[in-house]
């Protein structure tokens, strides 16, 4: 069973996941062609960080199935490296390695996990730090970075594994509103390249502008989900009619 | 007769008499050197003992952990000088190989009894430092490392234990302050160290005053050595904007 770029990229399936007796994902399915982006909003609690983390295998499921490029996610026979190779994570936290600068940061996963040249990771992970608009800013431990700059490094560390998928976990909840900006610039400017980007975020705005299709999660279900114009303007069920209407 | 107030006589406790006979000049300066040997490998050991054991104390298997902390138990409970002749004499005598001459040898020296010991004394000490180092590093950052494809390993190696160490630095100063001291227990099993050489030229030349203070002052130096050299590397591993 290989995948094939017509099939979807991410495929969530009826996805149910508890912590003990609390059942916080309860049937989710969701789709993901290569190159969309799409961003999951919905109320604290609901479930929306767990199910990312269940799509890199940082948190497990108990039933369901998670398939990225066609590879079962939950399969206890999955080669891990190979899965985290494909899906990159940014934390709302950043969760940089403090005792190593920016450039280290990046650099050190392609060097000490996928064994790569030093000096070739090296050439990459400064023009990634160029791109993520942190150029003079390699030598800086994370103690002497803005929010902001932190993140665009944490994005910059989960490219140099050059992966075919983006996992970003409310990366801007932690930031002043000017900061906000960059990291959004920065994952924009991501998207436009054609990266395959599953966003959890508050940025109703940015959601608009950017996804393909925006998901309402509630108490661990996908309440509705459709194209930002549809969803943002004529929302169906009164459940994320409230939510919008509290958060917009 | 001496009064306390004669101890502290300047003649007394600036004589240095012993620097001044070449023979016992001799045997002190190998007695230092033996205390800085024994100290600087016991150090070396011990360290090794404690970043080997707290990460064993993280490992997945259960066993694995308990073996740990039964480790920990015992030499954090017992007396170091009773550990000490334990492995000596309780062990020492058992670990025996026959010699050339047919009779049988110990297989470990006094001084690698005492290396032995007093290692796996501070290197308990040590697992548990290291220990709440680790328990300090915040579970976000291991898991940035897993989502970046980091085997446990890894992590452990290039995350955590970085920053455990430098969590930990302050207490395992004092740990290895203390270690140091605690080498002056090798006298018990006639190691020729500091103590035990001191002790000799006292009962030779009757000079035991003197003497306690020629050892007081050589702890002195020798600690302030390893004091400097733990803020050297204090210092060394220091992070631009990190914690204070
Ligand atoms: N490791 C865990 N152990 C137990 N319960 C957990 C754990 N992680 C999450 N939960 C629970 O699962 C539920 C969903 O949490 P999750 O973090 O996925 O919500 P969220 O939608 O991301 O919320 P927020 O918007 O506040 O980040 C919450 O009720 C939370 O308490
Ligand atoms: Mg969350």
């Amino acid at each position: 069973m290989s995948w094939t770029p017509d099939q979807p990229i991410v495929s969530i399936k009826d996805v149910h996941k508890s912590f003990g007796p609390v059942e916080v994902l309860r049937g989710i399915s969701m789709d993901v062609m290569k190159g969309e982006v799409v961003c999951i909003i919905g109320p604290s609690g609901s479930g929306k960080s767990t199910l990312i983390r269940c799509i890199n295998a940082l948190n497990d499921i108990q039933s369901g199935s998670i398939t990225v490029e066609g590879q079962e996610v939950h399969d206890p026979k999955l080669d891990k490296l190979a899965l985290r190779k494909k899906v990159g994570m940014v934390f709302q936290q950043y969760n940089l390695f403090p005792h190593k600068t920016a450039l280290q940061n990046v650099m050190m996963a392609p060097i000490k996990v996928l064994k790569q040249n030093r000096a070739d990771v090296e050439v990459r992970a400064r023009a990634l730090l160029k791109k993520v608009r942190l150029e003079g800013k390699e030598d800086s431990y994370p103690g002497e970075l803005s929010g902001g700059q932190q993140q665009r490094v944490a994005i910059a560390r989960s490219l140099a594994m050059n992966p075919d998928v983006m996992l970003f976990d409310e990366v801007t909840a932690a930031l002043d509103p000017e900061t906000v900006k960059e990291v959004l610039v920065t994952i924009k400017d991501l998207a436009a390249d054609g990266m395959t980007c599953i966003l959890v975020t508050h940025e109703m705005g940015f959601a608009r502008e950017i996804a393909d299709r925006v998901y309402f999660t509630d108490k661990g279900v996908i309440v509705e989900y459709g194209p930002p114009a549809t969803f943002f303007e004529q929302a169906k069920d009164p459940r994320t009619r409230q939510f919008l209407s509290q958060i917009l | 007769m001496d009064s306390v107030l004669d101890w502290l006589r300047p003649d007394w406790f600036f004589d240095l008499s012993v620097v001044q006979d070449d023979y016992n000049r001799g045997r002190y300066l190998a007695g230092l050197w033996m205390t800085a040997k024994l100290s600087t490998l016991c150090i070396l050991l011990s360290l090794v003992v404690g970043v080997v054991g707290a990460a064993a104390q993280g490992a997945r298997s259960r066993t694995l952990r308990v073996l740990v902390g039964f480790f920990v138990a015992f030499f954090r409970n017992t007396p170091p000088l009773v550990q000490l002749y334990f492995f000596y004499f309780a062990i020492g005598t058992i670990l025996r190989v026959t010699g050339e001459n047919g009779l049988p040898q110990p297989l470990v020296s006094n001084f690698g009894w005492a290396l032995i010991s007093l290692s796996l004394f501070a290197g308990a000490m040590n697992v548990e430092i290291f220990r709440s180092g680790i328990e300090a590093v915040p579970k976000a950052t291991i898991e940035a490392a897993e989502a970046l494809g980091y085997t446990r390993l890894q992590t452990y190696r290039y995350i955590v234990l970085p920053l455990a160490v430098r969590i930990s630095m302050s207490a395992l100063g004092t740990n290895l302050v203390n270690l140091v001291k605690t080498t002056t227990l090798a006298y018990a099993i006639a190691v020729p160290e500091l103590l035990y050489v001191a002790a000799q030229i006292w009962s030779e030349d009757l000079n035991v005053r003197e003497m306690m203070n020629v050892l007081l002052f050589s702890y002195v130096g020798i600690v302030a050595v390893l004091v400097w050299v733990l803020h050297r590397w204090e210092k060394a591993l220091r992070i631009p904007g990190y914690g204070g």
